[in-house]
């Protein structure tokens, strides 16, 4: 287990990495990146089975960004793990190459396991693979995360039913809950609260954190798979742009583009040079 | 041929430990072999068939091969998105199986009608689209999919649709099957329009012109080398399908006309432009839209008069 500080160490970097490429390269929903990233930190360096060595291995875990508009986020802890050198991100944006605003499909970036973009698709994706581990009797995890506006989708909870009825127990949602969706806040443009007993009522188990409180992640992620076989669900409360002080809570971020001053002044407040 | 399908899945099963059944809370004890076979391979979906897809594909990336299952306007245009992204720009091996397609269900209303599937599913990079005539080309069709990648899409009538195939012929997806041989005019005819066009070719007969009737089961791709030969050797082609007019073989076939600069006169019947209002049965909605044999002879007839 690698230690918490490590992991938050490694969190600053790549919100440092997500700010810069997203000047340079042009690319929107840093609000969106930014949020995830603990998340995804804590999965990549601490949580999940997996060797980036052997990216198609039949028993490792399996991680479905949903909310496909992250990808800038998850492209560079891909990198930092080892999936392909960090020197291809330097392509990043560039005509002709894989690094732009969604993941591409499996074939053709390591790492992949599902090509999302359109919200509500990845977590019924990450239930045929769940349920794939039963058939073929392989104990993998699945781990999908979706954003909160992703929940407006009615596949969401269709895919939620199908995984409570079938007992997909090893299958882990993670809601990247930043309170924001594109035009307005979650909360009023639909209904969505109260989230976590959504999510129970609908035979899940549903436990709320703090989203960028890696012990609290950790401690959510290591009580799944949950002995009474249902599939999880971790609200996890977070925010739009953390770790930048004047991206916070601003849903300008979902599409503004960070200026080469915004850049210098959001990797001071991170404290790294990457 | 909803029966044959179950059948023969099922017997794919016994064979072969990645076959998946995917049901949209249909075919009620229709699976119940299936599931004798291996419970843990059929999964009832529930009528959420957006979802059922994504499974689905989630099941073809793990190595699997998923068999979706549903009535057609249901598990083509209702999930349309999930197709595209889940299966067809993964590539994934995931089987779609539209049942009660074109106006097998009549009489249930244009809720259930399906004359557009074909036309939407071609347009998706990689997709097969297949419509076999009959009970026995439709099983064939089921083993031959296992042995490629990639999604396909099946359109299957409901149930007692006439055999065709006496004894079952080669069948190779993307190749047509020459049902009755001929010299004068060609008749393609996509699904289970072919008991209609076989009567047609006889009343065409009768009045000396000698109708060659083939069977597209395969609607993307193309044959396009019998497609090349039969402009040469044929005065008219008639693509016949229980299917709009827009989008489906006829379009196919007229696309690869404008394609390949070939010069052949082109009829096509097919339901318009329109959805039908009126109750009715599956021969009354086939009267209405000109797939009869009477009505297709006599165009023929006609056409082929006049050149």
């Amino acid at each position: 287990m690698v230690e918490t500080a490590a992991l938050e160490f490694v969190g600053r970097e790549m919100r440092a990495r997500i700010v810069e490429t997203s000047s340079r390269a042009g690319i929107p929903h840093l609000g969106s990146c930014l949020s995830c990233v603990d998340i995804l930190v804590a999965l990549y360096f601490s949580v999940m089975r997996i060797d980036p060595q052997q990216p198609r291995a039949a028993g490792r875990d399996r991680f479905i960004l949903s909310k496909g508009h992250g990808a800038p986020a998850l492209f560079q802890v891909l990198a930092k793990r080892g999936f392909y050198p960090e020197s291809r991100l330097e392509s990043y944006g560039e005509d002709g190459g894989v690094f732009a605003e969604h993941p591409p499909t499996p074939d053709h970036l390591e790492g992949i396991e599902a090509a999302t973009g359109s919200l509500g698709h990845g977590l019924p994706i990450g239930l045929g693979m769940a349920l794939a581990a039963r058939i073929q009797n392989r104990d993998y995890n699945v781990y999908a995360v979706l954003s909160d506006g992703e929940c407006n989708e009615g596949s969401v909870w269709e895919s939620a039913m199908l995984a409570a009825a079938q007992n997909a127990g090893n299958l882990c949602v993670l809601i990247d809950f930043n309170k924001w969706q594109a035009t307005g806040r979650t909360l009023e443009v639909m209904s969505l609260d109260p989230l976590a007993d959504k999510w129970r009522a609908f035979g899940w188990n549903a436990v709320e954190i703090d989203g960028h409180d890696m012990n609290a992640i950790l401690d959510a992620l290591n009580k799944f798979p949950a002995k009474n076989g249902k599939p999880t669900a971790i609200v996890a409360h977070t925010v739009k742009g953390k770790g930048v002080s004047f991206m916070e809570d601003d849903n300008n971020w979902h599409y503004r583009i960070p200026t080469t001053e915004e850049v210098v002044k959001a990797k001071q407040e991170l404290g790294v040079q990457a | 041929m909803r029966n044959a399908f179950a059948e023969e899945l099922t017997r794919l099963a016994a064979e072969d430990p990645r076959v998946i059944l995917l049901s949209g809370d249909i075919g009620n004890k229709l699976f119940d072999r299936f599931k004798a076979v291996d419970e843990k391979r059929f999964y009832n979906c529930g009528v959420a068939e957006a979802n059922m897809m994504g499974v689905a594909a989630g099941l073809a990336l793990s190595g699997l091969r998923p068999f979706v299952y549903s009535i057609t306007p249901f598990i083509t245009t209702r999930c349309f998105e999930q197709i595209r992204v889940d299966a067809c720009y993964h590539h994934a091996p995931v089987v779609i199986v539209g049942t009660g397609s074109g106006l097998s269900y009549a009489e249930l209303g244009p809720t259930h009608h399906s004359l557009e599937d074909m036309a939407i599913l071609r347009t998706l990079p990689g997709m097969r689209v297949l419509a076999p005539c009959d009970s026995t080309e439709l099983r064939l069709a089921l083993r031959a999919v296992l042995q490629c990648d990639g999604p396909t899409y099946i359109r299957i009538g409901k149930k007692g649709e006439p055999a065709i195939h006496a004894n079952p012929p080669a069948f190779i997806i993307g190749e047509v099957i020459v049902v009755r041989p001929g010299n004068d005019v060609a008749l393609l005819v996509a699904g289970n329009m072919m008991a209609e066009t076989l009567k047609a070719a006889e009343l065409l007969a009768v009045q000396g012109i000698s109708a060659e009737v083939i069977s597209v089961h395969t609607v993307k791709p193309l044959d396009d080398s019998y497609l090349q030969a039969a402009a040469l050797r044929f005065r008219l082609i008639v693509t016949i399908e229980e299917h709009g007019v827009i989008g489906g073989l006829g379009s196919a076939v007229a696309e690869w006309r404008a394609r390949t600069n070939v010069v052949v006169p082109q009829l096509l019947f097919g339901t318009r432009d329109e959805f039908m209002h009126e109750v009715g049965s599956q021969s009354y909605a086939r009267a209405k839209y000109g797939l009869t044999a009477d009505n297709i002879a006599g165009r023929v007839l006609a056409t082929v008069g006049r050149a």
